[in-house]
């Protein structure tokens, strides 16, 4: 799919392609957690309920050379890029068939082949990495663009402002894209910035931005389409504030103390798989048959990939130290 | 790599060399590398219009540009970070930090990005990033602009660590840290970047993973890098008057450190010192010590003696400064220690 105009053009099969994007990611999440509580997977998890509409409203737009920086939150956005699956899990178990051979985990997922540059978990550490992403395809007069993914929390830190300075100064062709879900862990925006307007603060750097409904996938995409090609044409950074709520806790190891359920079960009847499925079956886009075949579809592939995962293999103890440095090619 | 010159050559050569500063070599070296790869670019505080905080990269920005020689805002972390992010898209890029204080404001990214990556990514992204940056005491800067924290750097797994302390060293470490896949860190100590040296007309790339025997000897060992090459040179010398014959080894590489020469001199001499400028305690030069112990504990005939900084942060009053680092006088005191001589 190329963007040769802003809007998305809503037809039925597009509509159902956006909404199974988003219905695989959800499921994909709720396995993870549930693999959590059956200590499959361990460390740190951040699953990405509720934001769904931003990783499959904007990823998709992205050409195959562009380029995808992104946080710890970020299994939606590697599905959405297109990383196998079972290579995502056998990655979050930690085993060797992993896309990161299980060396990161589910903080860290790297596709190389599908210029993914990772998985950050210093929270604003990408960005720098975006903006030297955008200088080599400046300094080279490549037309690819770097989106580059964080959370709200990341604007408080140092980085963001020395990047979108940088972005801008030089005039770099990177797509900031904010996902404010409001919270980073458990303090609350307002509690942390003194202008929490986020995408007002793109202004100071003179790079163009809008924020959009990030509950609203059609918005999204659209907004995303608009910024991808400002991006191609002017080369220049864009920003793109993605207003969404994050349905479960922070973490698997949070308590939620700081928000109460009201607030989140208000969310939850905003939130972007039902908003959309709803709106199409209003629509009459979409039967009620079509989302169950999406549904199974999606329960098969998840099947699959718990199936590679489990039969995925442990790196032997004796190579952990391999690919600390390159390894010398032997002639 | 035959386009490397060995120690041997380069002696054979100093008899034709000319007369060139650190800085000039270093200068060389960079404008070497843009030259051949137009890959290779420059960037950091005040390296184009200034000619850099050190003069290093004087006349560059009117010989290559503002897209080569690029000057950055005060942003040690972004422009750092943006350096990895480049060298992950193909390009060779050059960051210089002022010195090495400013670097811990882009120790994030230098350890958590460029020397991770590669290993965490199941070796899919690598980072062959050369970061430059000034370091050491010697100028009365006090403590913000003259610690020595390159040992810091040479803890961490992932990245390579350089100590150029010769003029070759300094013309030819660049070239190949620039070849590397991984990201590679270059201290350049700001006592040298006025010291002259001969510089053979045909010097270029150097190895960057042997230590280097800068003087034979049988009795002692003196191990050290950088600044305190010189003054541990002037020591051997001064010492050769008590009749003791020191050998003096340069480390060049921190990270990885060459244990071979170390070990093998060590076992020839069967004492050792290290002579390093950073702070004592949890320093290189422990880390050198407990490698002599684990690998020639047996062959010693006496404690191994270190010469590092005092453990304060580095004084303004040049006294003070003085005091505070390696000095030659030390350095014998130190070696006479060792043989049970008095002062
Ligand atoms: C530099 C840094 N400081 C603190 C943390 C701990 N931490 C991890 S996630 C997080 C919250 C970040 O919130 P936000 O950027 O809004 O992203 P979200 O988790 O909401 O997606 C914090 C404080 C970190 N990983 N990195």
């Amino acid at each position: 799919m190329t963007a040769t105009t802003d809007k998305p053009h809503l037809t039925r099969e597009h509509s159902l392609d956006l909404l199974a994007r988003m219905i695989r990611i959800r499921r994909f999440e709720d396995k993870s957690a549930e693999l959590y509580t059956q200590e499959k997977i361990r460390g740190f998890l951040h699953l990405y309920d509720g934001e769904e509409a931003v990783a499959v409203g904007v990823i998709p737009v992205l050409g195959e050379s562009d380029r995808i920086v992104a946080t710890y939150r970020e299994h939606g956005h590697a599905l959405a890029r297109g990383v196998p699956m079972g290579e995502v899990l056998a990655e979050m178990y930690g085993k060797q068939e992993g896309c990161c051979l299980g060396r990161g985990g589910s903080m860290h997922l790297f596709d190389s082949a599908r210029n993914f540059y990772g998985g950050n978990a210093i929270v604003g550490g990408g960005l720098p990495l975006a903006v030297g992403l955008g200088l080599a395809d400046r300094m080279r007069r490549e037309n690819h663009v770097t989106a580059c993914f964080f959370g709200e929390g990341a604007v408080a830190e140092g980085e963001f402002h020395e990047s979108l300075n940088l972005a801008a100064l030089w005039s770099l062709p990177v797509l900031f894209v904010c996902e404010n879900n409001l919270y980073a862990m458990g303090t609350a925006l307002a509690l942390t910035e003194s202008e929490t307007d986020i995408q007002r603060k793109a202004a100071c750097y003179r790079i163009a931005a809008e924020a959009v409904d990030g509950m609203d996938v059609v918005a999204v995409e659209a907004a995303a389409r608009r910024a991808v090609r400002a991006v191609r044409e002017t080369g220049k950074p864009y920003f793109l504030e993605c207003r969404t709520y994050r349905l479960r806790a922070h973490s698997m190891f949070d308590a939620q103390l700081y928000r109460d359920n009201a607030e989140v079960e208000s969310w939850r009847r905003r939130e972007p798989i039902l908003r959309f499925s709803e709106w199409l079956k209003a629509n009459h886009m979409v039967h009620a048959e079509e989302i169950a075949r999406i549904e199974n579809a999606v329960a098969d592939e998840i099947e699959q990939a718990v199936a590679f995962a489990e039969a995925g293999t442990w790196e032997p103890v004796e190579t952990m130290t391999r690919y600390v440095c390159a390894e010398k090619q032997h002639e | 790599m035959n386009e490397m010159r060995d120690a041997a050559t380069q002696t054979s050569e100093r008899a034709n060399a000319v007369e060139t500063t650190y800085r000039e070599a270093v200068r060389e070296a960079i404008r070497d590398a843009l030259r051949r790869d137009d890959r290779v670019f420059l960037m950091g505080e005040d390296v184009g219009r200034y000619g850099g905080c050190y003069a290093v990269s004087k006349g560059l920005l009117a010989e290559f540009g503002p897209e080569r020689i690029r000057d950055t805002p005060l942003s040690e972390s972004g422009f750092t970070g943006a350096g990895i992010g480049a060298a992950m898209a193909g390009m060779r890029p050059i960051v210089e930090l002022m010195t090495v204080n400013f670097s811990l404001l882009a120790l994030d990214q230098i350890l958590n990005s460029a020397a991770t990556i590669r290993h965490m990514s199941g070796n899919q992204f690598g980072v062959p990033l050369v970061i430059r940056m000034a370091t050491g005491a010697g100028r009365q800067l006090a403590a913000q602009h003259s610690h020595s924290l390159e040992g810091w750097y040479a803890h961490i797994p992932g990245i390579k660590v350089l100590a150029p302390a010769t003029v070759e060293d300094a013309r030819g470490m660049l070239w190949t840290a620039l070849q590397d896949p991984d990201p590679v860190l270059i201290f350049e100590n700001v006592m040298l970047y006025n010291m002259t040296g001969g510089l053979a007309a045909a010097a270029g790339p150097v190895e960057i993973d042997k230590a280097a025997v800068r003087r034979m000897g049988d009795d002692i060992t003196l191990i050290t890098y950088g600044g305190s090459l010189w003054k541990t040179l002037a020591a051997a010398e001064a010492l050769q008057g008590d009749a003791i014959n020191a050998e003096v080894i340069d480390l060049r590489s921190l990270r990885p450190l060459d244990n071979d020469t170390i070990l093998a001199s060590v076992r020839k001499t069967r004492r050792a010192l290290i002579v390093d400028e950073g702070w004592r305690s949890g320093s290189l030069a422990a880390e050198v010590c407990a490698r002599i112990v684990e690998g020639a504990f047996f062959e010693l005939d006496a404690p191994i003696g270190r010469v590092c900084s005092e453990e304060v942060p580095i004084p303004y009053a040049r006294h003070l400064e003085e005091a505070a680092i390696p000095q030659t006088s030390k350095i014998v005191a130190a070696v006479k220690a060792i043989f049970g001589k008095a002062r």
